[in-house]
């Protein structure tokens, strides 16, 4: 009898995880994407089955059609774009919420302001020691994320305009391990999401005009659109299986779903 | 670790050879059941040898694409004015390019004019939206009149839309040589337009930290390993042994926090370094690894010394420290060298730990307070965020295969060792 049970229950588990949505990608957006699928599974409104790996993968099920929504912290890359075409498939493209960065130093660093060209100088290795924007007479010391995270690459695009990382650039597997060097290391400098940010570490004003003003990130000035360095977070599904996903996607769109964006710690649309 | 699996095939054994000598009475049914053993032994050996060789195969041909692919983006081209001189660049020359190192022509074999970059956001800026057009028919006119007008320019476009009539002069592709892959001195994977697969320092750095980690850990391993197998009492040793093998089981991520939080601060202090995580940090993370495998594998050899030999030995007149030195470590080196290659086989291919403590910069370690990035480090941050199939999927596995030519070539070696009749 017992045997039974356990092989009919066996049975439902699998047969609903078949019939729910699977999205899979990047792990930027998964805390986000999970709370979202939460509420909505909650409301009974359908079973989602949410799942991280970075947003390669997610792209990368999304041309198998092994899963049905990708999340995913940087844009389709044109590649993926034609892989997605060659099987005769479009994808469409949804932002979700945004997410800002900030630029933490140690908290004994008395600099406070820098310029998007002097932390382009840092980052590409131009500007090696504090003293040269301001500070005291120490040496550099830049983290960045891994090479593949989409962090790293808005960063490269969006502050360093396309040049590359200096090659000893001190690369770390996740945003806490950041926080925690950049805390126990004097001269260090590295850049996290804003949500993550703790009392270790001291947030740098940052100016976009070459100096006239600089701004603090916080949520209001980022909502405001004063601080520059904010990016998209996305989910992409198949244009064919827009009726099956559209639910939960106008769920995540609605101000409901956006409030929970802002509970989660990322920046709301609206 | 094997014991259980040595212990039932042992008991295995045993009956085989009971059954052989009660087969008196019947003798078919006794031989049916012997074959049959034998040919699941046979099969189970030779489906694992398979499966081995296939991932290793699999591993190899997915690497191997990398020498045929190009480092240019797929799907993307690179192209300069017709009346430009240079006929190609190498990987190294467009990243310099693009980042703004060398700006002008004369330094790559062109005549003496800046150059003038141009990525797709120009173009946009350039032309207006309507000269474009909506759903962009205009813009291979656009990119082909782009390139005419700017003698000094070099783009880089995607191909969709490079038209037929397209006016400028396409770089031909260069695909990754194995010199390049090898010799070179930069990893950039996801570098724009071309991406750098230079492996040297990564191949450098696990061996850094891997060589570091063995240096520590071996004195300690050993030291402790003959303590417990022949000075300490039996009390000391049925809690010691237990409390080490518990060390094998904590998650190699715990390792790398404790040795983000306490170690790296400790060696920044100790030597006044502005950085903490280095190979050395890496190292003693690893050590601290190796420990209980090498201590219990050594062990356990030492144990098996048989009484009779080490009581000779000290009825000879020997004291109990020569006893060790000259019969009890000669007796056990195969096992003592088994335990050595379990430990740098862990230290080499472990992951997690290593990437939370050594800093991950790609560059060439000149000290052990340097930086490092090791090759599975690279392998488990890069995997899972890039495209399937791309030039950077091809080179990771290539650095998977480098990894396992890395741990054979060390078991081969320590098999020549164990061989060695002068270390029996």
């Amino acid at each position: 009898m017992k045997r039974i049970v356990l092989f009919m229950s066996l049975m439902v588990v699998a047969f609903g995880s078949a019939m729910a949505q699977k999205v899979k990608g990047s792990d930027t957006c998964l805390p986000l994407v999970q709370k979202e699928a939460e509420v909505y599974m909650k409301e009974g409104k359908g079973k989602l089955t949410v799942t991280g790996g970075g947003s390669g993968i997610g792209f990368a099920a999304l041309i198998e059609g092994s899963t049905d929504i990708a999340m995913a912290s940087r844009a389709i890359k044109f590649d993926e774009k034609m892989k997605m075409q060659n099987g005769g498939r479009t994808a469409k493209q949804v932002v979700i919420a945004r997410d800002a960065l900030s630029i933490v130093v140690n908290p004994s660093n008395k600099v406070t302001n820098l310029t998007r060209e002097q932390l382009e100088g840092i980052f590409t290795g131009k500007i090696t020691n504090w003293k040269q924007v301001g500070g005291a007479d120490l040496a550099i010391v830049a983290y960045s994320r891994e090479t593949t995270s989409g962090t790293y690459e808005f960063f490269k695009e969006h502050v360093m305009k396309n040049k590359n990382y200096k090659s000893g650039i001190l690369s770390m597997p996740a945003t806490g391990a950041i926080i925690q060097s950049v805390s126990q290391t004097k001269g260090a400098i590295g850049y996290v999401g804003m949500a993550y940010v703790t009392k270790d570490v001291k947030e740098i004003h940052v100016s976009y005009d070459a100096g006239k003003t600089y701004v603090e990130p916080t949520v209001a000035n980022a909502k405001a659109g004063k601080y520059p360095i904010v990016r998209p977070l996305y989910l992409y599904y198949e244009v064919k299986s827009e009726k099956k996903v559209k639910p939960f996607i106008d769920f995540v769109l609605s101000a409901q779903g956006q409030k929970i964006v802002d509970q989660v710690g990322y920046l709301a649309l609206k | 670790m094997c014991h259980p699996f040595i212990k039932s095939s042992f008991s295995v054994f045993i009956s085989i050879i009971y059954l052989k000598k009660t087969a008196v009475f019947n003798k078919k049914k006794n031989r049916f059941l012997e074959t049959l053993i034998e040919w699941i032994f046979r099969f189970s050996g030779s489906i694992t040898t398979l499966v081995i060789l296939l991932i290793s195969i699999f591993l190899f041909t997915e690497g191997w694409g990398l020498f045929h692919s190009s480092t240019i983006e797929k799907g993307y081209v690179l192209c300069v004015n017709q009346e430009n001189k240079v006929a190609n660049l190498s990987p190294k020359q467009v990243k310099e390019i693009y980042d703004g190192n060398i700006t002008n022509w004369k330094e790559v074999g062109g005549s003496d004019a800046p150059i003038e970059i141009l990525r797709m956001d120009d173009i946009a800026s350039l032309y207006t939206e309507e000269e474009i057009g909506s759903n962009f028919e205009n813009l291979p006119a656009k990119l082909s009149e782009a390139m005419v007008q700017r003698k000094n320019a070099i783009g880089f476009f995607p191909q969709q839309f490079i038209g037929k009539d397209f006016k400028g002069r396409i770089l031909p592709p260069e695909t990754i040589s194995p010199s390049e892959y090898f010799g070179g001195k930069e990893w950039f994977p996801t570098a724009t337009p071309a991406a750098q697969f230079g492996v040297l320092p990564l191949i450098l750095g696990t061996l850094w930290v891997s060589i570091g980690a063995i240096l520590l850990a071996l004195p300690f391993g050993m030291a402790v390993s003959i303590y417990l197998a022949e000075i300490a009492g039996n009390r000391v040793r049925k809690i010691l042994k237990p409390l080490i093998e518990l060390l094998a089981g904590i998650p190699s991520v715990v390792y790398g926090f404790f040795g983000l939080v306490v170690i790296v601060p400790f060696i920044r202090n100790l030597f006044n370094l502005p950085v903490g995580e280095t190979a050395l940090a890496g190292s003693i993370v690893l050590a601290i690894m190796a420990l209980p495998t090498i201590i219990t594998v050594a062990e356990d050899a030492m144990r098996t010394t048989p009484v009779a030999m080490k009581e000779s030995s000290l009825a000879l007149g020997a004291t109990h420290w020569q006893t060790i030195y000259r019969v009890v470590i000669p007796y056990a080196s195969s096992g003592i060298m088994a335990a050595i290659v379990l430990g740098i086989g862990r230290a080499v291919g472990e992951t997690m730990a290593v990437l939370m403590v050594t800093g991950n910069a790609a560059v060439i370690p000149h000290s052990f307070t340097d930086p490092v990035r090791t090759i599975p480090a690279t392998i488990a941050a890069e995997l899972g965020e890039t495209a399937i199939g791309s030039a950077q999927y091809q080179a990771l596995f290539m650095l998977g295969a480098i990894l396992f030519l890395l741990t054979l070539v060390l078991s081969i070696w320590a098999e020549i060792i164990r061989k060695d009749p002068k270390v029996q």
